[in-house]
């Protein structure tokens, strides 16, 4: 099983360990509630080390992702970022990614860790040919992710660049701690926060950093709790960001996702997939597609719906939920669930062999009140 | 990971402590740990009749939900209603606050209180979770 530089660090801290897509990590610290809670209303310190880090460097790199990916990265200027997926050629989903534009010839795509070799195999693949390079750097980078509403003010002390004048979904380099970083405004939290990429020998020294530099809650700092993979996984699926495994895979498409808007066939020249998915596209124009659409769904019961419950409409089973759970925000159970096009309900969930009332919810179900 | 010394363990992490002829049943805190925080706790009705090794409620966590085995036979006396508006309770305190039901059991014909086989003590439980860590 492969470790993240902060191991030692969340066994310090007493977390309860998980496997996660052949990584040991931090399930939670203490009560994962109490993570969620403390994200949503002061910061949570999150070790994302067990994402994939890849480079695609060059002159051409820009084109080259133009060419395997469904965004058009050679648009963004340095500094800027994007959510963006890797498909198959069949238009199905191999991964969905956030693409920094670190340098006019480096962009570092960042995969989930379950699927990091997939996304570095596709890209092998298909950029070297159209003359960009490809390297993982998984192994020698860490992710410190930083997120909460107090999150710019528990950071900004530490950085050297100026943290309130960087956007969401863009980065820069600069040095947090002392330690050279690309410091990014994304997250997957739902929440304003930060992404922290070091060097794996910088983590320990930036993680302890950034706990002392909050303080303790006791003598009236701002909290930042570390948070562990629980935590992230309520806190996303409140905001209604999709999972890779669940909302998002092979055979789905970026539309039945409501994802539609990553897939630019308004780029220039061919990329993967481009001919599924724009014939995908022509069927949505047309109203006879997508086949099922991703909704939320609040629970009017406390048996919480979970990934692979079947969802009903009239009695008749019209989807599956792919993530449910206890929404600590909300204190009720949600869930997503790709439905039959078209199915308005009133939908039921069968939990286990008993029917349970849900109501249908706009996505997401979690807004926080302002944008960075 | 608190196990104390007085109560009756089952292999499914339940808990039982006798007092007469009523049993006292929860969680045990290994369990409750390995559930993560507990937000709703489905439980057997009172004047029901539950079976030693069989399910009668469930506890959902944050992650997960798992079924609530009842460790003695015989007929609910009484449920913890508090775990309705607290389920956290399991968490906080799962030998105390957090107890979840209870059940008259039966006696035999020279008036001993009957346990059903297969009860583990604290040393046979804690051995027991060692093994399952």
């Amino acid at each position: 099983m492969r470790q993240t530089p902060l191991r030692q660090v969340h066994e310090r801290l007493g977390a309860t360990m998980t496997e996660f897509a052949g990584w040991l990590m931090p399930l939670r610290y203490g009560s994962e509630t109490a993570e969620h809670l403390a994200v949503r209303s002061s910061a949570g310190l999150f070790d994302l080390s067990h994402m994939g880090e890849i480079a695609v460097t060059g002159p051409a790199a820009g084109e080259a992702l133009d060419y395997a990916l469904t965004g058009w990265l050679s648009r963004l200027k340095p500094g800027q970022a994007r959510y963006t997926m890797l498909c198959a050629a069949d238009g199905g989903i191999l991964d969905d990614l956030v693409v920094y534009r670190q340098a006019d010839d480096r962009f570092l795509v960042i995969a989930n860790a379950s699927n990091t070799a997939v996304v570095l195999a596709e890209l092998a693949d298909r950029c070297p040919p159209l003359g960009a390079v490809v390297a993982d750097e998984t192994a020698s980078t860490a992710l410190i992710a930083i997120q909460g509403p107090n999150a710019p003010s528990i950071l900004a002390p530490l950085a050297s660049a100026d943290l309130g004048g960087l956007k969401y979904y863009s980065g820069t380099y600069g040095e947090v701690a002392g330690r050279p970083a690309w410091v990014a405004r994304t997250g997957y939290t739902g929440e304003d926060g930060f992404e922290v990429f070091c060097a794996a020998e910088d983590a320990e020294h930036l993680w302890a950093a950034a706990l002392s530099e909050a303080g303790t809650p006791e003598a009236g700092a701002a909290e930042l709790r570390p948070a562990g993979l629980a935590a992230r996984d309520t806190l996303r699926l409140e905001a209604g960001m999709p999972l890779y495994g669940n909302e998002l895979g092979p055979d789905v498409t970026p539309f039945e996702a409501g994802l539609g808007r990553v897939v630019r066939l308004d780029k220039p020249g061919d990329f993967v997939g481009r001919k599924a998915l724009a014939e995908v596209a022509a069927a949505v124009e047309a109203g006879t597609a997508p086949e099922r659409t991703l909704i939320g769904l609040a629970a009017r019961s406390r048996r919480v719906p979970r990934h692979g419950y079947p969802v009903l409409s009239d009695g008749a089973e019209v989807g599956t939920v792919t993530s449910g759970a206890p929404s600590p925000t909300l204190a009720m159970p949600i869930a997503m669930a790709y439905v039959a096009r078209g199915t308005t309900g009133p939908f039921g969930i069968d939990v286990r062999g008993r029917v349970e009332p849900a109501e249908l919810v706009k996505l997401p179900f979690y807004k926080r009140s302002q944008q960075a | 990971m608190s196990v104390p010394a007085e109560l009756h363990y089952s292999e499914e992490h339940e808990w039982v402590s006798i007092d007469g002829d009523i049993a006292t049943v929860g969680i045990t805190d290994y369990a409750a740990n390995a559930l993560g925080d507990v937000v709703y706790v489905s439980l057997p009705t009172v004047d029901s009749t539950v079976s030693a090794g069989d399910p009668c409620g469930e506890v959902e966590s944050t992650k997960s939900v798992s079924d609530l085995f009842s460790p003695v036979d015989g007929a609910v006396t009484e449920v913890n209603e508090e775990l309705d508006d607290d389920p956290g309770l399991v968490n906080a305190e799962p030998y105390g606050a957090g107890w979840m039901f209870r059940v008259r059991i039966p006696a035999s014909p020279d008036g001993d209180v009957v346990l059903p086989p297969g009860l583990l003590t604290a040393a046979e439980y804690e051995e027991l979770t060692k093994t399952n860590s």
